[in-house]
């Protein structure tokens, strides 16, 4: 880690952020390439996060706010340590995908894309991750998972709640 | 050195997700272990593009395909094929039922209709090689544009090709280029459209990750043409694999001298950088792409001026989609008279289609223009599994539309595809069958374009949610006498009031359903009825006595207790109280529960 202060890893975080802010500053049309590294570092874009890019690259706040909500890719609120992402892409719905979104939300008690309350999933819809051949698919985190039927969903979501 | 046999592993996406890590590991293992490591090459290439029979191995000089295969059949392939020079019949592709293994990728029926022009190397190289690509022509098309051509020579050869822009529209790529080499400008740049959005389309992703350098050199070509000394490439975030061989590619490019200051010793200099898309399908829309390069919300803006005169930071831009450039250097090597033999009179070359939904084949496939919808499906995609009905063929995503059976023998160009009511778009041709409902598939793409709606003109932002609540209401079984002209008037209006190509075809999956499939409109509004039985309001969950054992299994998992009847006396469904979420047809051993529309 080499964060030498005795509880303050949020400096050292804001220290990256500073030095990631600094990297792309000069280069035209930058504040989409900084939110990018800013969400692999944080994982969200928390308001606090957004103050300090506004300020470090004088842009109002409310114009990095609207930046944020426009693109999905951008997210305000934090994640599940795994996160579920289901196809509903063309290919995906016509084999049978949104009964599978069904079925997860069923198994994480959730009413629609959001996050448990044990923080452990976080489930969202979203359109064609280009892997139509194995429809319908879903990825959690890294892993993805082809061919579906909703009958699979109870086991596989055990076995990360197995893991923990 | 001289290998004795060359080993292709697939390492396309479809494939890596199905565990090709392990099979590659299993290979190098069993090679040192048999001391072959020296005379048999491993080479991870890209998608093959029969991805349904993958994980897909390919052994040289022989061509054997090996498809659908585990860790476990390494040893088998290694010690007869490799050790022994004996085909292992009956892991090849079609191996079991063939007579004889195929011994190409030519013979096998998928690639046989086929002509490779954009996907010519994907499969075939390794893409984190410049050596491969440059050994496969590659770059050398550059340097016959930077050394013996001028650059109205180039323009005028792209605009004898005949090539049209495939991401969409399909204007034709020589004119656009013209345009921007006219604009009058100190800097002017070259763009690259990498945002596939189109669900169920993947054939960007393919070239990007499979052929990179391919990209490059075209955008140099383009470059060199217009007189821009820079471009971006803007790429989805959503495809990890791409971004990071691009880089590889640029840099490789740049140590090469390929890209970067007097490229082939001339005073012509050009760079690329990469931008990441942030997962918002509207940026597949020229100027809304160019506002997100610079840094903004991706909202579209009025054209005009067209980006050729005012694009990004308001100097003069072409864009054209990753498809479009993988054509260019084969024109300038191949000269265009070759290219426009290829294709239908106003549709000229090839086009890459990424054939998903109810077929056997899933997977790319490149097509010269003027290719039947039956070839396709049929011939080369397999036809329908399960032995179901064809209904329609979806292209074009959500701005197109349905090819309906009775037109299955059209000629697959631009024009006729725009004359059926769908258009070509980015290639992503959905197969369906008699289980698909039109209605819900129309309310499908509008719930798509509603969602993907940037939200800056009325038209599309609100129009297209109020077609989509009505096209809700039908699917409910709520459908009132006038919701069909209803439909038709606002989608008249949102198509000439939109602002961008969204809206403008967003109307288009309820037009073209409409047009082909009225009666289904009026079956779910007149008779709330879904006649291929997907509208779960308006179905009816039966018994039938015959059938039913009086096992009680069903009412015991009905979640609302609408199931009742005496233990082996058939039961009933009480239809009033019945969710229709048929946990009862699910567990029923005996086949006793139906769904009637």
């Amino acid at each position: 880690m080499g964060c030498k202060c005795e509880n303050n890893c949020a400096d050292q975080k804001v220290q990256e952020l500073i030095e990631i802010i600094d990297k792309h500053k000069g280069k035209k049309g930058a504040l989409i390439p900084v939110l990018h590294d800013a969400q692999n570092l944080y994982g969200y874009l928390p308001l606090q996060v957004q103050k300090i890019i506004s300020e470090r690259m004088n842009i109002p706040l409310a114009e990095i706010y609207g930046v944020v909500t426009f693109y999905t890719q951008f997210s305000l609120n934090q994640k599940g340590k795994y996160q579920i992402r289901v196809c509903l892409g063309t290919a995906c719905y016509v084999k049978g995908s949104g009964k599978i979104y069904e079925e997860l939300k069923k198994e994480l008690k959730l009413s629609g894309d959001g996050t448990t309350e044990d923080g452990l999933f976080s489930l969202e819809s979203c359109r064609c991750i280009g892997a139509c051949g194995l429809a319908p698919v879903i990825m959690i985190n890294d892993d993805v998972y082809g061919e579906l039927v909703p009958a699979d969903v109870p086991d596989i979501i055990k076995k990360y709640r197995d893991r923990k | 050195m001289m290998y004795k046999s060359h080993v292709l592993i697939c390492g396309g996406p479809e494939c890596t997700k199905s565990g090709i890590a392990e099979i590659n590991k299993q290979f190098e293992r069993l090679l040192r272990e048999k001391s072959l490591e020296n005379e048999v090459k491993i080479l991870k290439t890209d998608c093959f593009g029969l991805c349904e029979k993958g994980p897909i191995v390919v052994v040289y000089p022989e061509g054997t395909i090996y498809s659908e295969v585990t860790p476990d059949d390494i040893k088998q392939i290694v010690e007869e094929h490799l050790v022994n020079g004996r085909i292992v019949k009956e892991l090849t592709l079609g191996g079991k039922e063939a007579k004889e293994a195929l011994k190409g990728l030519e013979e096998v029926p998928f690639f046989k209709h086929q002509l490779r022009i954009a996907l010519r190397n994907c499969g075939v190289i390794n893409p984190e090689s410049i050596d491969e690509y440059i050994a496969k022509d590659g770059y050398r098309a550059l340097g016959k544009a930077l050394t013996e051509m001028t650059p109205s020579e180039v323009i005028e050869t792209m605009k004898k090709s005949g090539l049209r822009g495939r991401g969409g529209a399909g204007f034709p790529t020589g004119l656009k280029w013209e345009f921007a080499s006219k604009a009058q400008s100190e800097q002017k740049y070259v763009c690259c459209n990498a945002d596939e959005g189109d669900p169920g389309a993947f054939m960007d992703r393919s070239i990007l990750e499979g052929d990179p350098h391919s990209l490059i050199e075209a955008m140099a070509i383009a470059g060199y043409a217009i007189g821009a000394d820079q471009g971006y490439i803007y790429v989805r975030a959503e495809y990890p694999i791409a971004v990071s061989r691009l880089n590889i590619a640029i840099e490789q490019a740049r140590n090469y001298g390929l890209l970067g200051k007097n490229i082939f010793g001339t005073d012509f200099n050009f760079d690329l950088e990469l931008r990441l898309g942030a997962g918002a399908f509207v940026c597949g829309e020229e100027t809304a792409l160019m506002t997100s390069i610079e840094g903004k919300r991706g909202e579209p803006r009025p054209r005009p001026p067209f980006p050729a005169n005012k694009g990004l930071w308001q100097k003069p831009t072409i864009l054209n989609n990753v498809e479009t450039y993988a054509n260019v250097p084969v024109i300038i090597l191949k000269g265009p008279e070759w290219f426009s033999s290829i294709g239908t009179e106003k549709s000229k070359g090839t086009k890459v289609f990424a054939v998903g939904g109810k077929i056997n084949n899933t997977g790319l496939v490149e097509i010269p223009m003027g290719t039947t919808l039956h070839e396709v499906i049929y011939d080369i995609g397999g036809g329908i599994p399960n032995g179901k009905k064809f209904k329609a063929a979806q292209t074009g995503g959500p701005s197109g539309g349905c090819i309906p059976a009775k037109h299955i023998n059209t000629p697959i160009d631009y024009d006729n595809l725009l004359s059926l009511g769908s258009m070509m778009g980015s290639g992503g041709l959905i197969v369906m069958d008699e289980d698909t409902c039109m209605v819900d598939i129309a309310k499908f793409f509008l719930e798509f374009t509603v969602d993907e709606s940037c939200g800056k003109c009325p038209p599309c932002r609100i129009g297209t949610k109020r077609m989509y609540e009505i096209l809700e209401r039908i699917t409910e079984g709520k459908g009132e006498d006038g919701d069909i002209e209803k439909l038709e008037t606002l989608a008249k209006n949102i198509s000439v009031s939109s602002l961008c190509g969204l809206g403008q075809t967003a109307p288009n999956p309820v037009l073209s359903t409409l047009r082909y499939f009225r009666d289904e409109y009026e079956a779910h509004i007149r008779d709330r009825r879904c006649p291929a039985g997907v509208c779960k309001a308006l179905l009816r969950y039966v018994i039938e006595e015959d059938k039913c054992k009086g096992c009680g299994l069903c009412a015991r998992n009905c979640p609302v207790n609408a199931i009742t009847g005496e233990l082996k006396k058939p039961y009933k469904i009480d239809s009033d109280i019945c969710i229709k979420c048929g946990a009862c047809m699910e567990v029923c051993k005996f086949g006793a529960v139906s769904k009637k529309a």
